[in-house]
């Protein structure tokens, strides 16, 4: 079933000789359990597409659906209530408030979506755990090294029922083991059903994806095939 | 080549028998580099006659025992410690496609570009899945299967450099003023 469907969705920025067209019809449907990396040059509309697909922004024409609900025509309350249950964000520079603990960063979203704070607390603290991260629930940010930054991160993105994760470079400034372990935390919940979209300009990120969309001046010029099965690669004689 | 400094560090570790020697050997790379028996057995003879392994008898076969002499462990060392010869650029047929491609006229380079980076890419998947499975059991094979992706990874990212590159080479032409574009690429670079 899909969890996040772009139907000719098209983005314009500003008007008359200064109109920038960032997104240009673009058709995506990430299922359940899927992870689609989102590959292209910086400009080439892969922020846009995330923004939108997190209905942060509204397209400009097109369709958006989440979850089965059409997002456009929706009321503001209903979007805003639709990011707090169902669409989990990692961003490059994690974005934690470094006022709260690690387990409160991570039930924050439940905390604002109405659920009460000691149930909150603990959906976070199970979340933390899940990430390798529970003996450091009360820590605060900068008391934390920036990969265990990134796995709160991650943990609040998933945190409670969400249904899509949007990350936007999410291995940011860290480094290629850290990399690779981001990767992998996103794909053990895309296992446990939660569609992935990752957008990044980084190839070895994105192949951990089941597939890859390449775009280019704001239009879905490519995509990778299915996956083969991993034997293809040792088969004899290669 | 390498097969002969596999073979000195297992007997690093200490003395082997000849078919204790092709199973570990096999083990530790198999998966990644595949090899006939015979190669195993030829490669001992040969590091015996140099003087870097010594065996236990004059009886051919998987029963034989080897250990590694002083000169081995100096061999090794060494190999270990000299860099392979990278200074010249390989000759790379997909760069000299991209070369070609720009001179033709009617073919979209872009589109060229992005066939092989598609390509580059699922390869990585399919690299990457393969490590997914393989966990952090094997240390040699997560070594080697990191080392494909990051050539991979730098191919790609060369098309990404030149997909730009060529982009804005373009526009400067469209501009008449005196955007000439240098005719020949640099000898330098050109190997016989």
């Amino acid at each position: 079933m899909s969890v996040l469907e772009l139907n000719g969705v098209s983005k314009v920025y500003g008007d008359g000789p200064a109109e920038v067209r960032a997104l240009h019809e673009v058709s995506l449907t990430v299922d359940e359990g899927e992870l689609v990396a989102v590959m292209g040059p910086s400009g080439s509309g892969k922020s846009t597409l995330l923004t939108i697909a997190g209905t942060l922004e509204a397209p400009s024409a097109g369709e958006v659906v989440i979850a089965g609900a059409a997002v456009t025509g929706m009321s503001r309350n209903d979007r805003a209530r639709l990011r707090r249950r169902s669409i989990g964000y990692v961003f490059q520079n994690f974005n934690l408030l470094a006022g709260l603990t690690a387990a409160e960063n991570v039930a924050l979203p439940l905390e604002l979506d109405g659920v009460p704070a000691k149930v909150a607390r603990e959906a976070g603290v199970q979340a933390l755990e899940e990430l390798g991260l529970r003996e450091r629930s009360g820590s605060f940010p900068d008391e934390l090294s920036g990969g265990e930054r990134q796995r709160v991160a991650i943990a609040r993105a998933v945190v409670g029922d969400r249904r899509l994760l949007l990350a936007d470079e999410p291995s940011g400034a860290l480094d290629s083991a850290n990399g690779e372990a981001v990767m992998r935390l996103i794909r053990t919940a895309c296992r446990r059903g939660v569609a992935g979209v990752v957008v990044t300009h980084d190839a070895q990120l994105a192949s951990w994806a089941d597939r890859v969309v390449f775009l280019r001046d704001g239009r879905v010029v490519d995509q990778t095939a299915p996956a083969a099965g991993p034997e293809s690669l040792i088969a004899p004689g290669r | 080549m390498s097969v002969r400094y596999a073979l000195l560090a297992l007997l690093s570790e200490g003395p082997k028998y000849g078919h204790q020697l092709r199973q570990e050997f096999e083990a530790r790379t198999g998966e990644v580099w595949p090899l006939n028996v015979g190669q195993v057995y030829t490669t001992l003879q040969r590091l015996e006659r140099g003087g870097l392994v010594e065996s236990d008898g004059d009886e051919e076969g998987p029963q034989k025992g080897f250990r590694i002499t002083e000169d081995g462990e100096a061999a090794l060392a060494a190999w270990l410690h000299t860099p392979p010869d990278l200074s010249s650029p390989p000759r790379d047929e997909l760069v000299i496609k991209i070369l070609i491609a720009v001179q033709v006229r009617d073919v979209d380079v872009h589109e060229v570009l992005q066939t092989h980076r598609r390509y580059l890419v699922q390869l990585m998947q399919e690299w990457t899945r393969l490590k997914e499975h393989a966990g952090d059991r094997d240390l040699g094979f997560a070594l080697a299967v990191d080392a494909e992706l990051f050539r991979l990874d730098a191919v790609v990212r060369w098309l990404d450099a030149a997909d730009g590159r060529i982009k804005r080479a373009r526009l400067d032409r469209l501009e008449p003023a005196d955007g000439h574009l240098p005719k020949s690429p640099r000898k330098a670079l050109v190997r016989p």
